[in-house]
C-alpha cells in the first residue's frame, strides 16, 4: 500500500492522472437530491482532475480520494474499505489521497455529526460497483462472452469457464469510453470480503514512524512561523501595543495587529512573526498589549449557572416538542419529581493544538491544516478576501484530533491574514494556553426535569434546558427553540409516554461555543438518562425494565437484551453498583452498563464498562470498538476530571496541569459489543459518548444512594 | 552553531542555546515526527531519547543535548519493525495518532528496562503520556504484545 499526502499538482505528476484512464466521480447538481455518477474520463485534463473520485490508470493503479477529514475516527480506512469492496481491488494496492475542499466534486465534506459513512456509503458502494461493471463489460466484449460469464477479483476481470483474465489496467482505455450504467446490483452483506471485517488501519504505519503529516508538520520553502497574542477576555479589541521588546528577540521579524472572523463576529490579536516557532513564542511573551474588552469582564461561571437556574424556575421557554399536556398531569397526578442537573463548559483540547499554514499570493491563497470542513473554509476565505472560490485552495492534513473544534474558520482566516500582511507563507501555531483559553467551548447547561408517576406508570415528563445555543453563533434564529433540545433522547418514548415536552429557556452570554463530540447529546444524555433512573426508582421499577417497558421498538428491545446478557445485569450482587443508560444520536443507539464498587479505603472504583452499539450497517468493527472506547474515556474526563470555568471574563484553565486529562491509570476495563443488522448506517465517532456519564452516576446511586446531578464530580470524594 | 547527533546523523543548527530541543528538531532539523502538545512537560507528545533516556524535548534546552545521542521516532527502527511498532499495528492502537510518537518513545524505554512489564509497570511508565482519543486500553495491550514479540526475536532489538 502506498499513501500520499500530496498537492493536486504533485499528484498529477506522480500518478500520470492526465493520461488515459478510467475516472469516475459524482456530480452533485445543486437542485438534485441524489448524486449522479459520471464518467469523467473523456473530459479535458483539468476537469478530469477536478472530477475523478476513483481513478484507475493503464497500469491498473487505483487511486481513491478520501473526501472527509481523518481526525482519528478512521475515514482514511473506512472510505477506501467500502470502495475496494465493490470495486474488487486489494486495499493494499490502493493509493489513498486526502481530498481538497470542493463541494461540487465531493458534496458535503464537513466531518461532523458522525456523518462520513452514513452520509456517503450508498453513493460510494454504487460508484465503485459502477466502475467494476464497466470493466467487466469491456472484458466480456473482448472475449465475446456474456457479461454474466465474467467476474472481477483483485483488480482483474476473469472469465469463469476458461480462467482467462485481464488486469484492470488493460481495460480502462475502452471502459473510459462507456456511459456509466444507470443501475447496478450491489453485493449482499453475506458476500462482503472487506466490509464488516476488522482490517488493520492503513494509516497506522504512518502514525508510528513519524511520517504522517499533521497540520503542524506542514513545511513550505521560505515559510515563517507566527504566534498571536489574542484578547484574553475572548473578544474585544486591541487598544494599543508595544512591540519593542518582542522585536529584540533574535529571529522575530515583524509584529502587527491581526483581526480574524469568529463566526459572525471577530476577535483581535497581535501577531508575532519569526524564523522559528520558539522565537515567535518568545516574542509573544515579550509583547505588551492594552485591550479594550468592555462588555466581557462580567462573565463568571457562578453567575452563568445562577441565571440559568433562576430562569428554569420562572420561565417556560420555547417548546421544541410537546405532546399531550404534561403541565396538567404534573399538577394533578400522584407522585412528582422536580430536579435540576448541571453540566460544565468543556474545551476540545485536541492533542494537536490549533494551527494553520497559509500562503497568500495576491490572486490566490493556498491553505494547509488540520481542517474538518475544507469547503466551509474555502467559502469563508473566498468571501472575506473577495477571491473566486477556485482561487482558494484548501488542503486537509491529518488532524491530531478534531472533536468539533477544527470545523471552525477562525484559524485559517487568521493565518491567511498574516500571510497577506507579510507576503510569505506562514505557519500560525496556537500554544496550548491559546487553545485552552480562547474556545470555542462546549456550552455549560442547566436542565430542569419534571416527571409524574401514577400507579407505577410514567404519566408525564417535562424537560427544560437553559444554555447557549451553538446555532446562534452561526446566524441561527433566536425565536426558535434549540433544535438539539431533545438530542440523545430515544424516539420510541414519544409513542409510549403520552405527555412529554422539551423546551429551551434561552440563555445568552458572549462565550464562543461550538460542537463538542456528540454535541448536545453529551450533556442532554446525562440529564435525561439520570432522570429516567430517578423516575424508575419512584415508580418502583428496575431501571432497565423501565426502559424496556417504554421503548417498544424491536431494535431497542434487542439492545436491552444484549446489555443484560453481557453485563449480567440480573445477577448483580449487593455490594456492586450497576447503572444503565441508553442514548441515541446521529442515527445510532448506544446502551452502556457501568459497574462500580468500593475499594479497601471506601473510595468508588469503576470495575467495568459494557457498551452495546447499534449503528446498523457498518464497515469496520474494530474501528467501531476503538471509537466507543475513546468516547467513553473522553466522557470519563468530562464527567469526573475537567471543566472550563470563567472568572471576570477570563478562562481559568491554561494547560494540562489545570485542565487535567484522563491518563492510562484512570481507565476501567471497557467491553464493546456491536449489534448485527442491516438497517441504514448510523454514526460511529460520537454516539458512544453520551451514555457513559449517566450510566456511571446511576451506578454510584445504586451502590451508595447518592444522586449526582452536577458534573464534573470528583470520583474519589463521593 | 550547535552540533546535534540525531538518529546517528550529525546536524549543525543555528539555535539559541535556550531553545527547547523540540523546536530545534522540528523547525531547524526538519524532523516533524516529534510533536508539540503542551510545552510544559505535561503530555509526553515530545518524548525523545537522550543517551537512551526518555526526555521531554519541550523543556530540554538544545544546549543540553549537544554531544549526546538523540533518537527520535524516525530513528526508533529502520523499517518500522520495532516490536512496539509491529504491536501498535497489530492492535490498531492509534486513532488521530498525534500523541503516538511520544507514546512509543516512552514505551521503548520501558521495554528495554523491563522486558516483562505488568499492567502496573505499564501504567506507571506510561502515565506521563496523554492520549485525548483514549487509546490507553490498546496501548497497554500492545506493550504486552511487543514484549512477547521481543522475546520471540530473542531480545535483539
Amino acid at each position: 500500500m502506498s499513501t500520499n499526502q500530496v498537492s493536486r499538482r504533485d499528484f498529477l505528476r506522480v500518478s500520470g492522472l492526465a493520461g488515459t484512464a478510467l475516472c469516475l466521480g459524482f456530480y452533485f447538481p445543486s437542485s438534485a437530491k441524489e448524486a449522479e455518477i459520471v464518467n469523467t474520463s473523456g473530459v479535458p485534463k483539468s476537469e478530469v482532475e477536478l472530477n475523478a473520485w476513483i481513478h484507475i490508470d493503464t497500469d491498473g493503479k487505483v487511486t481513491i480520494f478520501n473526501h472527509r477529514a481523518e481526525m482519528g475516527q478512521g475515514s482514511f480506512q473506512s472510505v477506501p474499505q467500502i470502495i475496494a469492496e465493490e470495486l474488487e481491488v486489494d486495499l493494499k494496492e490502493v493509493n489513498i489521497i486526502l481530498a481538497q475542499g470542493n463541494r461540487e466534486k465531493y458534496g458535503s465534506q464537513i466531518t461532523g455529526g458522525s456523518s462520513t459513512i452514513r452520509g456517503s456509503y450508498k453513493n460510494l458502494l454504487k460508484l465503485s460497483a459502477t466502475a467494476r461493471i464497466m470493466l467487466i463489460t469491456i472484458a466480456a466484449k473482448k472475449w465475446n462472452v456474456p457479461i454474466t460469464a465474467c467476474y472481477a477479483e483483485s483488480g482483474h476481470v476473469l472469465h469463469k469457464a476458461s480462467g482467462k483474465k485481464f488486469h484492470y489496467g488493460e481495460l480502462v482505455v475502452d471502459a473510459s469510453k462507456l456511459e456509466a450504467p444507470k443501475e447496478v446490483v450491489l453485493k449482499k452483506i453475506s458476500e462482503y470480503k472487506l466490509i464488516r471485517k476488522p482490517l488493520h488501519r492503513q494509516d497506522t504505519p504512518l502514525k508510528t514512524n513519524g511520517t504522517a503529516i499533521f497540520g503542524l508538520d506542514k513545511k513550505l520553502p521560505g515559510m515563517l512561523y507566527a504566534t498571536v497574542e489574542r484578547n484574553p477576555r475572548l473578544r474585544g479589541i486591541v487598544k494599543s501595543f508595544d512591540a519593542s521588546a518582542a522585536l529584540k528577540i533574535p529571529g522575530v521579524t515583524k509584529v502587527f495587529k491581526v483581526r480574524m472572523g469568529v463566526f459572525n463576529t471577530f476577535r483581535e490579536g497581535v501577531a508575532v512573526v519569526a524564523n522559528s516557532t520558539w522565537a515567535a513564542m518568545q516574542g509573544k511573551k515579550a509583547l505588551k498589549v492594552e485591550w479594550d474588552d468592555s462588555g466581557f469582564e462580567h462573565i463568571n461561571t457562578t453567575e452563568i449557572y445562577r441565571r440559568q437556574q433562576e430562569d428554569l424556575q420562572t420561565k417556560e421557554g420555547l417548546y421544541l416538542k410537546k405532546q399531550g399536556n404534561p403541565d396538567d398531569i404534573l399538577r394533578q397526578e400522584g407522585k412528582t419529581i422536580d430536579v435540576v442537573y448541571q453540566t460544565p463548559y468543556q474545551s476540545h483540547s485536541c492533542m494537536e493544538p490549533v494551527n494553520c499554514v497559509a500562503h497568500y499570493q495576491g490572486d490566490k491563497v493556498e491553505i494547509w491544516g488540520p481542517i474538518q470542513a475544507p469547503e466551509w473554509v474555502q467559502d469563508y476565505i473566498s468571501g472575506q478576501l473577495g477571491l473566486p472560490k477556485e482561487k482558494v485552495i484548501v488542503n486537509m492534513t491529518f488532524l491530531g484530533g478534531g472533536f468539533g473544534r477544527k470545523a471552525f474558520m477562525d484559524y485559517p482566516h487568521e493565518a491567511t491574514m498574516i500571510s497577506k500582511e507579510i507576503g510569505a507563507p506562514v505557519q500560525v501555531v496556537w500554544t496550548r494556553e491559546d487553545d485552552a483559553t480562547q474556545g470555542p467551548y462546549r456550552p455549560g447547561i442547566s436542565y430542569r426535569c419534571q416527571g409524574a408517576i401514577h400507579n407505577g406508570e410514567v404519566t408525564a415528563l417535562k424537560f427544560r434546558m437553559s444554555g447557549q445555543n451553538n446555532d446562534h453563533w452561526r446566524g441561527g434564529k433566536t425565536d426558535q427553540a434549540n433544535r438539539s433540545t431533545s438530542e440523545g433522547f430515544l424516539k420510541p418514548y414519544f409513542d409510549s409516554i403520552k405527555n412529554i415536552s422539551f423546551a429551551e429557556v434561552q440563555f445568552e452570554t458572549p462565550v464562543p461555543t461550538m460542537w463538542w463530540r456528540s454535541v448536545y447529546a453529551s450533556t442532554n444524555g446525562f440529564a435525561y438518562e439520570s432522570f429516567l433512573d430517578e423516575v424508575a426508582l419512584a415508580a418502583g421499577k428496575d431501571p432497565l425494565d423501565l426502559r424496556r417497558q417504554y421503548l417498544q421498538d424491536e431494535r431497542c428491545q434487542r439492545l436491552i437484551d444484549k446489555m443484560e446478557e453481557v453485563s449480567g445485569w440480573k445477577k448483580r450482587k449487593k455490594n456492586e453498583g450497576f447503572g444503565a443508560a441508553i442514548t441515541e444520536c446521529f442515527s445510532s443507539t448506544v446502551g452502556q452498563i457501568v459497574k462500580v464498587s468500593k475499594d479497601a479505603s471506601g473510595k468508588i472504583k469503576i470495575d467495568q464498562v459494557w457498551a452495546v452499539m447499534d449503528c446498523g450497517w457498518y464497515v469496520n468493527p474494530d474501528i467501531i470498538r476503538a471509537q466507543v472506547e475513546g468516547s467513553i474515556i473522553m466522557a470519563l474526563g468530562a464527567a469526573t476530571i475537567h471543566e472550563i470555568t470563567f472568572k471576570d471574563g477570563l478562562v481559568e484553565q491554561r494547560n494540562f496541569y489545570d485542565y487535567k486529562m484522563p491518563r492510562i491509570t484512570d481507565i476501567p476495563p471497557i467491553e464493546v459489543h456491536i449489534m448485527e443488522n442491516d438497517a441504514d448506517a448510523g454514526g460511529v465517532g460520537e454516539p458512544g459518548l453520551p451514555a457513559f456519564a449517566p450510566a456511571l452516576t446511576n451506578a454510584i446511586f445504586d451502590l451508595t444512594g447518592k444522586r449526582i446531578r452536577k458534573l464534573p464530580f470528583d470520583l474519589s470524594a463521593v | 552553531m550547535i552540533n546535534l547527533n540525531i538518529n546517528q546523523k550529525s546536524y549543525e543548527v543555528d539555535a539559541d542555546p535556550d531553545m527547547p530541543l523540540l523546536w530545534a528538531i522540528r523547525d531547524l532539523v526538519g524532523l516533524t515526527g516529534t510533536k508539540y502538545g503542551c510545552g510544559v512537560a505535561q503530555c509526553g507528545a515530545c518524548v525523545v531519547h537522550l543517551n537512551g533516556e526518555a526526555v521531554r524535548s519541550c523543556v530540554t534546552k538544545v544546549s543540553r543535548a549537544e554531544g549526546k545521542k538523540i533518537v527520535t521516532i524516525e530513528g526508533l527502527s529502520k523499517n518500522n519493525d520495532h516490536p512496539l511498532q509491529l504491536a501498535w499495528n497489530e492492535v490498531n492502537v492509534p486513532q488521530c495518532g498525534y500523541c503516538h510518537s511520544g507514546q512509543l518513545m516512552s514505551a521503548a524505554v520501558l521495554l528495554r528496562e523491563n522486558p516483562n512489564p505488568t499492567d502496573e509497570d505499564i501504567d506507571s511508565a506510561m502515565s506521563g503520556n496523554i492520549c485525548r482519543c483514549g487509546t490507553y486500553p490498546r496501548i497497554r495491550k500492545a506493550i504486552h504484545l511487543a514484549a512477547e514479540l521481543h522475546k520471540k526475536e530473542g531480545g535483539t532489538k
